[in-house]
């Protein structure tokens, strides 16, 4: 059977790791390569790099650090933030990416998704969308967030379903940041429209939010940053509990990770 | 021993090169005919979508190369799909190695299969050491029906073959290069045989 996936995200400023991490015990918390494998060993199912560096050496050291991952972490791994064209995308797959998400770029030139997903295949191209509920209606932001559109949020995900993509990836700007919870509803309707892989992303404070975004919300995959960063929820834990919930997840036990270190 | 990854140009290669760096050893990327006939073990990969693959397969001449290897042979994802008969995928002749037809997931469920499945059982040296119950990493929207070649069974709606054999062909739908513990082990095996 499928299991529901685990993504630990980090975000990626001048190569290093930023949002604050707090592995005691590793020797450079900023360093994304060593917190990757440290997540990668403990039961993560993928990995989630979103690029947020603004300066122009951007696509080079991004491309850097790519092959510097791939070299190192056996599980996938996604890359994002500011992909706009197919070179960048090409850049990041031939160094090792399994896929890329690209967000503003896409709902500003749709087209776009078309032709990532004749070039590469849907497989690779995961559609990020940021998007707030106001007065009852879901409308996607660009910029991280910042950038109001009058696009539908579900509109806009079925348009990019049939133009090829191969996940979506949606972010709820109303439960960002808040540790009360995903977007259960909101993914839940979503679930019913598309049928490509969603992943949740926003809101998650503690093991009991994950287990209803999969319950309730429907989604195939769960992201999130500071609850795995400050070691709030350990994901091996949180894997015990969820597959004690019945939901199916891939467990990581003790003897394989011995396994690994050896 | 000469390790080689036939490299006729599509998808993400390089993760199966480091992967096998990992576990010790050294593997060239090659689309040299000569180069892939005189390897101790062969690792034909492959990303995206069937027909156009086997246009760059053929393109390359490499087509023929595969099916006169004699030495254990890894066909992964895609690569294991080429080895087929045909494809439903742009309704795409393969390889010609096993006498079937790959089919598109037609259930329910969402497509691809995009995550972690494991086995409903597994035979052969392949998978020495490894449990049904280990978890592989998969992304696929087609599939290969079960039949004599099927050395590992997994379902997604309906069950099929995650991995196959035939002969020294051996083939996988998984990735094991980015499957953790249990796709190196499975690497680790294929390379020991």
């Amino acid at each position: 059977m499928l299991t529901k996936r685990i993504i630990p995200c980090l975000d990626i400023k001048d190569n290093r790791t930023v949002k604050g991490v707090n592995f005691l015990d590793l020797r450079d918390a900023g360093d994304p390569v060593e917190l990757a494998s440290r997540y990668a060993k403990y039961g993560a199912d993928e990995l989630v790099f979103l690029d947020i560096t603004a300066t122009h050496e951007k696509r080079k050291t991004l491309a850097e650090l790519v092959l510097k991952v791939a070299q190192q972490i056996d599980i996938p791994f996604t890359v994002g933030g500011g992909i706009s064209s197919i070179e960048d995308v090409s850049v990041l797959l031939q160094n090792g990416a399994d896929k890329v998400s690209i967000n503003s770029a896409a709902v500003k030139n749709p087209p776009l998704i078309n032709d990532l997903v004749d070039r590469f295949g849907s497989q690779c191209i995961v559609v990020a969308v940021d998007a707030k509920k106001i007065e009852d209606q879901w409308k996607v932001h660009l910029v991280g967030g910042k950038v109001p559109t009058p696009v539908d949020l579900f509109e806009w995900v079925s348009e990019a379903t049939d133009r090829g993509a191969g996940e979506i990836l949606f972010t709820s700007m109303n439960h960002d940041g808040t540790k009360a919870g995903f977007a259960n509803e909101a993914l839940a309707t979503m679930s019913k429209l598309i049928n490509i892989p969603i992943i949740a992303s926003g809101g998650a404070g503690n093991i009991h939010h994950f287990i209803e975004v999969f319950k309730k919300g429907k989604a195939d995959a769960a992201l999130a940053a500071s609850v795995f960063h400050y070691k709030e929820i350990p994901i091996g834990y949180l894997k015990e509990k969820l597959s004690k919930k019945g939901i199916p997840i891939r467990l990581v036990t003790k003897e394989t990770i011995q396994r690994s270190i050896k | 021993m000469k390790i080689v990854i036939v490299d006729y140009g599509v998808g993400n290669i390089q993760s199966l090169k480091f992967a096998i760096e990992r576990l010790g050893y050294q593997a060239r990327l090659t689309e040299s005919s000569e180069e892939i006939l005189n390897a101790d073990k062969v690792f034909f990969p492959g990303v995206g979508e069937a027909k156009n693959a086997m246009a760059m397969l053929n393109d390359k001449g490499l087509d023929q190369t595969v099916r006169q290897l004699k030495v254990p042979t890894l066909g992964i994802c895609l690569g294991m799909q080429l080895m087929c008969q045909q494809s439903e995928e742009g309704n795409t002749q393969g390889l010609g190695l096993l006498p079937c037809v790959v089919k598109r997931f037609e259930n329910h469920l969402k497509v691809p299969q995009i995550g972690w499945n494991h086995f409903d059982w597994v035979k052969g040296d392949l998978f020495q050491s490894l449990k049904p119950t280990e978890y592989m990493y998969s992304v696929h929207s087609y599939y290969v029906p079960l039949g004599d070649w099927t050395i590992a069974c997994s379902d997604y709606g309906t069950p099929y073959s995650s991995a196959l054999q035939i002969d020294n062909f051996y083939g996988v739908q998984f990735h094991p290069e980015k499957s953790s513990f249990s796709g190196s082990q499975l690497l680790l095996n294929f390379l020991k045989l």
